[in-house]
């Protein structure tokens, strides 16, 4: 690892100023995956500003109904919030579907957001990336890619967002608040990542130096019927195989609204607007919702491991859309 | 002492931290490159080599200890992050000469082969009784709204944090429902 040197600053202007002023800084929060990539050589930071300290760590309920999820609160903390666990149960299971206790003891709200591709490529110094290394080549596109993207990817990159949480906040329509040095601004969380085009090294759309401060959710009465579905090669402790994150609202028999997220596809969370298009106003059926995946997935591009994923998606769009849906009849 | 590629000697003191924090309920104040980890402090530092460095990157769970009494991987840490907050090892779960419930569990249950993951085990088995009794669901919990029942799903779910490759699991989960059954 790389010698650095730690800073701990006094408020948010105070750690924005800092990345600001040192190119090589980075933020360190839960540090479960940074200081995992430093120990690889992966990211070589200078100075590590450590956000710990500073006043993000509460939850609070939005006079609106919503809730405004500060940036350092914790994976377990967020998952265990009564709010959370009565108004939004996809969030919840989608933090308790991710890594292990010890890990979600860590982790915050903001740093999963940021966390990093799980390529091995990315992970492995010896091996060309173009996210950790621009214009080295990707050694994915041709390799063992089975665990790679299938929509949306590039010749210079085939890499997928790892987050079980931002497929959840995708599907609530969350807001990230973020402060750099020209302020303090929102951000929507379906434009916070980006796809990986001819700059996979840039994988949000945050200014350099950007620290996320809280999230928020707005009030959204029909996600007290929502559901997170995550398939992995083992019941536990591992990343996705194919995951939806799902807010389903039905009057009667006919779909009045609903929210659909993908993970493990692409190289963000993958907000599903097409196959909701398919959904709304229609009566729900469980062919509806295949035919609705199957048109979210109609431009996927599978590389030569990953053709799985295809029906897996539509598999797992389909189960848990027909149990929310169960779940309203009964 | 610091694993992995590109270990470079510095003697830049902005490279190095005074840290001061509580292990084991004792006071300890030291001097660290700020690359060691709090498991690298634990055991290069202070003498404490029940955390055990498995894979080194979070993965496995050996190195499982409290921290402000909850549960995380020590390899993950860094110790420079630690003034003021304490740690409690496998060595302060009980007096020198005593064995927690949790322990004594472990015993009779023979709940180990090798012993290499105990510890970790021991720290996270802690760490994941204290979540139950405050409420926390796992992902195998059906009722979001209904304090969790600790099924053995729920203690093996609630556990995969740690692996155990002379895989010892059922003894383990055995262990952890007989210290939970007597509290």
């Amino acid at each position: 690892m790389r010698p650095f040197r730690y800073h701990r600053p006094a408020d948010v202007a105070e750690a924005v100023a800092v990345l600001g002023a040192e190119p090589q800084a980075a933020y360190l929060a839960g540090g479960t995956n940074l200081v995992d990539l430093m120990k690889l050589g992966v990211q070589r930071p200078d100075v590590l500003v450590d956000v710990n300290r500073l006043p993000l760590d509460t939850v609070q309920e939005l006079p609106d109904g919503g809730l405004r999820i500060g940036a350092t609160v914790r994976n377990s903390d967020l998952a265990a919030h009564p709010v959370v666990r009565r108004d939004y149960p996809v969030l919840a299971r989608a933090l308790l579907a991710a890594a292990s206790g010890q890990l979600r003891n860590l982790a915050t709200t903001g740093g999963n957001l940021l966390q990093r591709t799980r390529c091995v490529y990315f992970q492995d110094t010896g091996k060309a990336c173009n996210k950790r290394d621009p214009g080295s080549g990707c050694a994915a596109l041709h390799g063992q890619n089975r665990d790679l993207a299938v929509l949306d990817w590039s010749e210079q990159c085939v890499a997928t967002h790892p987050s079980d949480l931002a497929v959840a906040l995708a599907a609530l329509d969350a807001v990230v608040e973020v402060h750099d040095t020209d302020g303090a601004r929102d951000v929507p969380l379906a434009a916070l990542h980006r796809s990986p085009g001819t700059q996979p090294e840039r994988e949000t759309t945050l200014a350099r130096g950007a620290l996320i401060t809280a999230v928020r959710l707005p009030a959204l009465p029909a996600a007290r019927r929502s559901a997170y579905l995550k398939v992995r090669d083992r019941a536990s402790f591992a990343f996705a195989a194919g995951s939806v994150a799902a807010v389903l609202d039905l009057d009667g028999e006919v779909v009045r609204d609903v929210r659909l997220a993908y993970g493990a596809v692409a190289h963000r969370p993958w907000r599903a607007y097409r196959a909701e298009e398919e959904l709304r106003g229609r009566p729900f059926s469980p062919e509806l919702a295949a035919a609705a995946a199957d048109a979210e997935l109609a431009e996927a591009r599978p590389l030569r491991h990953n053709g799985f994923k295809l029906p897996l998606t539509r598999a797992i769009t389909v189960r848990v859309l027909t149990e929310l849906a169960a779940r309203a009849a009964s | 002492m610091q694993g992995g590629p590109e270990t470079e000697i510095t003697t830049d003191e902005r490279h190095s931290s005074r840290v001061a924090f509580d292990v084991n309920d004792a006071p300890r104040e030291m001097t660290l490159d700020n690359r060691t980890t709090l498991l690298d402090a634990l055991r290069e530092h202070l003498g404490l080599i029940g955390a055990k460095k498995g894979c080194d990157h979070g993965q496995c769970g050996s190195c499982t200890v409290l921290l402000d009494g909850r549960r995380v991987k020590s390899c993950l840490v860094l110790a420079v992050t630690l003034d003021g907050r304490s740690v409690i090892t496998v060595e302060g779960l009980a007096g020198p000469d005593e064995l927690s419930p949790l322990q004594a569990a472990f015993i009779a249950q023979d709940a180990f082969q090798c012993g290499y993951c105990t510890p970790g085990q021991l720290c996270s088995a802690r760490g994941m009784l204290d979540e139950v009794d405050r409420g926390w669901p796992s992902a195998v919990t059906d009722d979001l709204g209904a304090p969790p029942d600790l099924t053995d799903a729920e203690i093996r779910e609630r556990m995969a944090g740690n692996l155990c490759r002379c895989a010892a699991y059922p003894h383990i989960v055995a262990a952890v429902r007989e210290t939970a059954a007597t509290r």
